[in-house]
């Protein structure tokens, strides 16, 4: 019983997808309409200056995002899980997963008007662009981060860090040849996620992201709203090859590094 | 030293911003950028209540927060019956398949999130396959509306959040004592009285965290109502957006946001306390 919902749910999550893709090949010029097998939606996505700039936009905003956010959602997952009963843990603790869990539009009114607030300040952020966004998204990374690092923290203990301090090494010592080889693999996960997140985002972006920010989730949005171009399935088929080209990359990576009953 | 960079980051990032959302409830709309009068001026305190009076005065938004706990509920629930049944039916997989099948559940995510709903347009269109293929086959003998309807709504709603559902389930399940199945199975239960009588009460914890795990999200959701629901029936992510956006009455999207957090409370609680416990 249970593997039969598991291929309809599979077929679900699929169909659109592979229908999408399939369409992409289509001469016609109406999204989802056989008109003949054709390349020329992908030959106009090429040409496509203005999604190819958001998109290279979108992978910058989401790199800067994704490293900001390890760097604080490490910070924040290692004090969560080896700080023990400070004071204000709690309050550290709700405030760290907060961003998991409140509304995207709740978080990006909430920043925005923090923006807005600070520049009447302080006269910093001036209006709002690909800083704001940045930060935007580094919050919500970091939260991801976190909950990763926290977990990896607190399931290697502190015995080898504590072995190594005993060994004489001094706190950077023990930070650089165990703690972080230790944690490197939650970050480059969190990381990843935080990637996704960024790459992915149309609410916090409409909030906090200004004129000459475009991102390529806002222009596909807005262009959705006016009706999908032909372009955006041809767009599907590639991501879908980049995504699929990275889960095999990622699978003999983990082949070559785990041995075979490893 | 690190603990202090990092509550300095929650304070700016997270604890600010939400004190800020609080005070602006507070403000009173104006002309101009930003569009309101700031509540505290000079240590005085010259804030209004209209935007709350606006938010109560009849039942639009409160109607717009009922509809959005409903489509919630609904999400939450169907993505449980499915992802449930499909995380037993992964962990049936033999442990070397199980990489591959979670793949393909993450694989068509990368498409990005706007592509897929972009896909349901497409697909729900009158004159999309979808009931293209229906009139083909009988089914109907007019094109239904799909597009714009809480059908089509519910779809987009499901296929976005079930894996939010389905990751958490499978670890939780991947994580349970397969033994005591197999004892009582020994003692001679059948397959669907191990179910009731193991599996089930020993993942309820787990499969109510992923039922608020995508009803709390679910509830803010503003993009997927946007692009596949119907336009009439407001919620209130659509409300606070529509306020901000096209309205520019800041105060009002503020306050409504402290109302759709109020109410997402309980839940945030709960889901809390199950997490704690699982």
């Amino acid at each position: 019983m249970s593997r039969v919902v598991l291929w309809l749910g599979l077929g679900f999550l699929w169909a659109p997808v592979l229908l999408m893709a399939g369409f992409a090949f289509s001469d016609a010029r109406q999204p989802f309409v056989w008109g003949g097998f054709s390349w020329r939606w992908f030959v106009a996505l090429a040409g496509n200056e203005r999604l190819l700039e958001a998109a290279a936009l979108s992978v910058l905003v989401a790199a800067g995002a994704a490293t900001l956010a390890v760097l604080a959602g490490g910070a924040m997952g290692w004090v969560l899980a080896r700080q023990g009963a400070f004071r204000g843990r709690a309050v550290f603790g709700a405030l760290a997963a907060a961003p998991l869990v409140l509304p995207e539009v709740v978080s990006g009114l909430a920043l925005l008007l923090l923006f807005v607030a600070l520049e009447r300040l302080t006269g910093w952020p001036e209006g709002r662009g690909v800083l704001t966004l940045l930060l935007a998204h580094a919050s919500l990374g970091a939260a991801y981060v976190a909950v990763v690092v926290q977990g990896r923290v607190a399931g290697m203990g502190p015995l080898l860090e504590e072995a190594a301090a005993d060994l004489g090494a001094n706190a950077a010592t023990v930070f650089r040849t165990i703690t972080l080889p230790l944690i490197t693999p939650s970050l480059v996960a969190g990381w990843g996620l935080a990637f996704l997140l960024s790459f992915d985002d149309v609410v916090l972006a409409s909030f906090t992201s200004g004129p000459g920010a475009t991102t390529l989730p806002l222009l596909l949005f807005s262009q959705l709203r006016m009706g999908a171009t032909p372009e955006a399935h041809a767009l599907a088929v590639v991501m879908l090859g980049l995504a699929g080209a990275g889960l095999c990359l990622w699978q003999f990576w983990r082949r070559r590094r785990l041995p075979v009953g490893a | 030293m690190i603990r202090a960079a990092a509550s300095a980051w929650l304070a700016l990032l997270v604890a600010v911003p939400l004190l800020v959302v609080g005070v602006i409830a507070f403000a009173v709309p104006d002309q101009g950028l930003p569009p309101f009068r700031l509540p505290i001026v000079e240590g005085r305190w010259v804030g209004g209540n209209e935007s709350w009076g606006v938010l109560t005065a009849d039942d639009f938004y409160l109607a717009a927060l009922l509809r959005s706990l409903i489509v919630a509920g609904a999400t939450a629930g169907l993505c449980l019956a499915l992802a449930y049944p499909m995380a037993l039916g992964m962990l049936c997989l033999a442990p070397a398949r199980r990489p591959l099948a979670l793949a393909m559940v993450v694989l068509p995510l990368c498409i990005g999130f706007v592509l897929r709903m972009a896909a349901w347009v497409g697909l729900l269109r009158d004159s999309g396959p979808l009931n293209q293929a229906l009139l083909a086959m009988g089914v109907i003998s007019a094109p239904i509306q799909l597009l714009y309807s809480t059908t089509g709504l519910l779809l987009g709603m499901v296929h976005s959040y079930l894996p939010l559902a389905l990751l958490p389930l499978y670890a939780a399940l991947a994580a349970r004592d397969v033994r005591l199945e197999e004892a009582a199975a020994d003692l001679g239960a059948g397959p669907f009285t191990v179910f009731r009588s193991i599996t089930l009460p020993g993942s309820v914890q787990a499969a109510g965290a992923a039922f608020l795990l995508v009803f709390i999200p679910a509830a803010g959701e503003f993009v997927i109502p946007a692009l596949l629901g119907a336009p009439d029936a407001l919620l209130a992510g659509g409300a606070i957006w529509q306020e901000f956006f096209t309205a520019r009455d800041w105060p009002l999207a503020a306050a409504a946001s402290i109302a759709l957090l109020t109410a997402l409370l309980p839940p945030l609680l709960l889901w809390q306390r199950l997490g704690q416990r699982g």
